[in-house]
């Protein structure tokens, strides 16, 4: 039984079935957004047909860089996670809270924003689901609610492809985050090429995916099908090589506030503030104000802010954290350490974003794996076991 | 109230950024609604002398007597905003920094005798006190009325220091460093432009200077791991913000 008590009644669809997927999501009045190529990279975007996904096409990710390359199965999904995440789409990168006009002696405040369109996700990966359930905890779960992002979410449709080929900077197998979706999707995809077919495993995760699946062309999975789509993620799992310690990491990095790896970073990090802007957990921002020449209009806008950026910890007389090391640690400790007191997760999916759009490739997992080594050494030098 | 009364003064440039008061278009009848511009030569033949409330400098110092009236204008007015490279870095003729001027006025000039000039071009942050400044070659006209209008309200302009990769995200544009391998000095420069060239497949070019941190030197590496020359990052620090301390700093190292 699943979460929402649905039998696991997974169906299974080819190419046409995903297609009518994308035509019914579109007929109940959502945008599909889903991936595309775009600029040298698969970048999420509206789409209407399964025409527009990257068919046979994949990624080869490493620190610092990123290439698209060929792939000869025709496989739709045959790829790793891009440079945006949904983050964008629930999470703005901009956005109006409110416009305000002078009448007279009067402030008329523009009416409440409209309903945000549905819209369907098609192709979120596992990690992403882990990324959007932390931001759901972040942004809705406290005292105060993040009223743009709740009424995106809810809105919000989520269409889930498990991985079967992960780049060489994904890590989610250390954050049991994937590659294989568990949760928060309404229906989770695995692709299959098995003897010549081009076929996809559905299973419902929700009400309305269940009913969604129901009214499209499948055929009811088989034990054979489901073995594929074990073997998938098997693999998937099986060619992800990257590692984030977790061992006694949160521990290690708050106990050294002062460790030397800090200035060693900061000294290659360039503070322009890549990984936060991909991090698909990252969700800090910042309030502009705007007004009109005449006067008689202003804004206020929230916009994705960096705790890399220097304006960032900008109190009076000054910013806060004005070196690089003090910055970098910033991100590193809270993602990976104090999320944990203040979220009771980690702020890490292990999608591996930062490492592979970071311009000049520092490799969060390999910082985490300097900073446990370094801690193990001190600790053995001093005979604690 | 009374309009606040503006002037737009040049030094050693192109006209080109005072030309974006005037390239605003659609925008600027509004100014002009807004603000009594008393001195605008670019605009109008009608000059009224100051003080005046705010004053828009362009150009960089490359003469005496530009040092000196450049001490006059911050004299006669409230609000002093230095625009584009050359009022805020010393612009590309900063290059003479790095040069015998001498030389190049004898081969450039029939009758160097003539010619009365320092031997550096200077930003007006190195003359005065300077209130806020615009970057860029040239600058952003929604900058420009960003700021502009900030005064007029008076609030904080929204100016961000960071990155431009930090717009290049923003505007969902893929690093062309890490999906192409362009070499880019975003990571380096100051915000502000929206990403523009990233936008059209090209590095940044740091038209706009130094960002508020920067790591110029970590950034050459990797340039240099993207295959470029020890020449082409020695040129690509040396353009319009040469003179800027970390452009300046990181062309010299590869000079």
């Amino acid at each position: 039984m699943s979460a929402s008590g649905l039998p696991k009644t997974a169906a299974v669809l080819g190419p046409d079935g995903l297609q009518a997927l994308i035509a019914a999501l579109a007929a109940r009045g959502m945008e599909v957004i889903g991936p595309v190529e775009r600029d040298g990279a698969i970048v999420l975007d509206r789409i209407a047909g399964i025409a527009d996904l990257p068919a046979g096409r994949t990624d080869r990710q490493e620190a610092g860089s990123y290439r698209l390359a060929d792939r000869d199965d025709g496989a739709l999904f045959g790829y790793a996670v891009g440079p945006q995440s949904w983050k964008r789409f629930l999470h703005r990168p901009v956005e109006t809270l409110f416009r305000v006009r002078r009448i007279g002696q009067e402030l008329a405040f523009e009416p409440p924003r409209e309903t945000p369109p549905r819209t369907a996700f098609l192709g979120v990966r596992a990690c992403e689901l882990a990324a959007i359930a932390i931001q759901d905890r972040v942004l809705l779960g406290g005292a105060y609610v993040n009223t743009e992002y709740a009424a995106r979410r809810a809105q919000t449709f989520l269409v889930a492809v498990n991985c079967g080929d992960p780049a060489a900077t994904c890590f989610c197998t250390s954050h049991d985050t994937g590659p294989r979706a568990h949760s928060g999707y309404d229906v989770a995809l695995t692709e299959l090429l098995v003897d010549g077919r081009h076929e996809f495993l559905a299973e419902p995760g929700s009400d309305s995916g269940a009913a969604l699946l129901a009214y499209l062309p499948t055929r009811p999975a088989t034990a054979a099908d489901w073995a594929a789509a074990a073997a998938v993620a098997a693999r998937a799992a099986a060619n992800m090589h990257r590692r984030m310690p977790s061992e006694g990491l949160k521990e290690t990095l708050q106990a050294h506030p002062e460790h030397p790896r800090w200035e060693d970073v900061g000294q290659r990090c360039l503070a322009c503030a890549n990984c936060t802007m991909v991090c698909p957990t990252c969700f800090c921002t910042t309030i502009e104000d705007h007004s009109e020449l005449d006067g008689l209009g202003a804004e206020r806008v929230r916009r994705w802010d960096s705790c890399f950026a220097g304006d960032f910890s900008y109190v009076h007389g000054g910013a806060v954290r004005t070196q690089t090391r003090s910055r970098y640690r910033q991100w590193m400790t809270h993602k990976l350490a104090h999320w944990w007191d203040q979220y009771g997760t980690s702020g890490c999916v292990g999608c591996g974003r930062c490492i592979a759009w970071c311009p000049v490739g520092i490799d969060i997992a390999a910082e985490a794996a300097a900073f446990v080594e370094s801690s193990k050494r001190e600790e053995d030098a001093h005979g604690i076991a | 109230m009374a309009r606040p009364r503006l002037a737009v003064i040049k030094f050693a440039s192109c006209d080109g950024c005072q030309l974006s008061l005037l390239d605003c278009e659609d925008e600027l009848l509004a100014v002009a609604g807004a603000v009594e511009i008393a001195n605008f030569p670019e605009a109008s033949r009608a000059v009224h002398p100051g003080p005046y409330d705010v004053t828009l400098v362009e150009g960089s110092i490359t003469t005496e007597h530009d040092a000196a009236r450049i001490r006059a204008v911050r004299d006669e007015t409230a609000v002093l905003i230095t625009i584009g490279a050359c009022a805020t870095s010393g612009g590309i003729q900063a290059l003479r920094n790095f040069a015998d001027v001498g030389e190049m006025v004898r081969a450039v000039y029939a009758r160097p005798d003539f010619i009365s000039t320092l031997a550096t071009s200077t930003p007006i942050s190195a003359h005065v006190k300077v209130d806020y400044e615009l970057r860029g070659c040239p600058i952003d006209k929604g900058q420009l009325l960003e700021l502009v209008s900030a005064l007029l309200a008076g609030r904080r302009p929204v100016l961000p220091s960071h990155s431009v990769c930090v717009e290049c995200k923003l505007a969902s544009r893929v690093c062309v460093m890490v999906a192409h391998g362009t070499p880019c000095l975003g990571p380096v420069t100051h915000a502000g432009c929206g990403a523009l060239c990233p936008g059209y497949h090209r590095g940044c070019y740091g038209c706009f200077g130094p960002a508020e941190t920067t790591n110029t030197a970590t950034l050459a590496a990797q340039w240099q791991a993207l295959g470029a020359s020890r020449r082409d990052i020695h040129r690509a620090f040396r353009t319009f913000n040469a003179a800027s301390e970390p452009f300046c700093r990181e062309a010299d190292a590869h000079g």
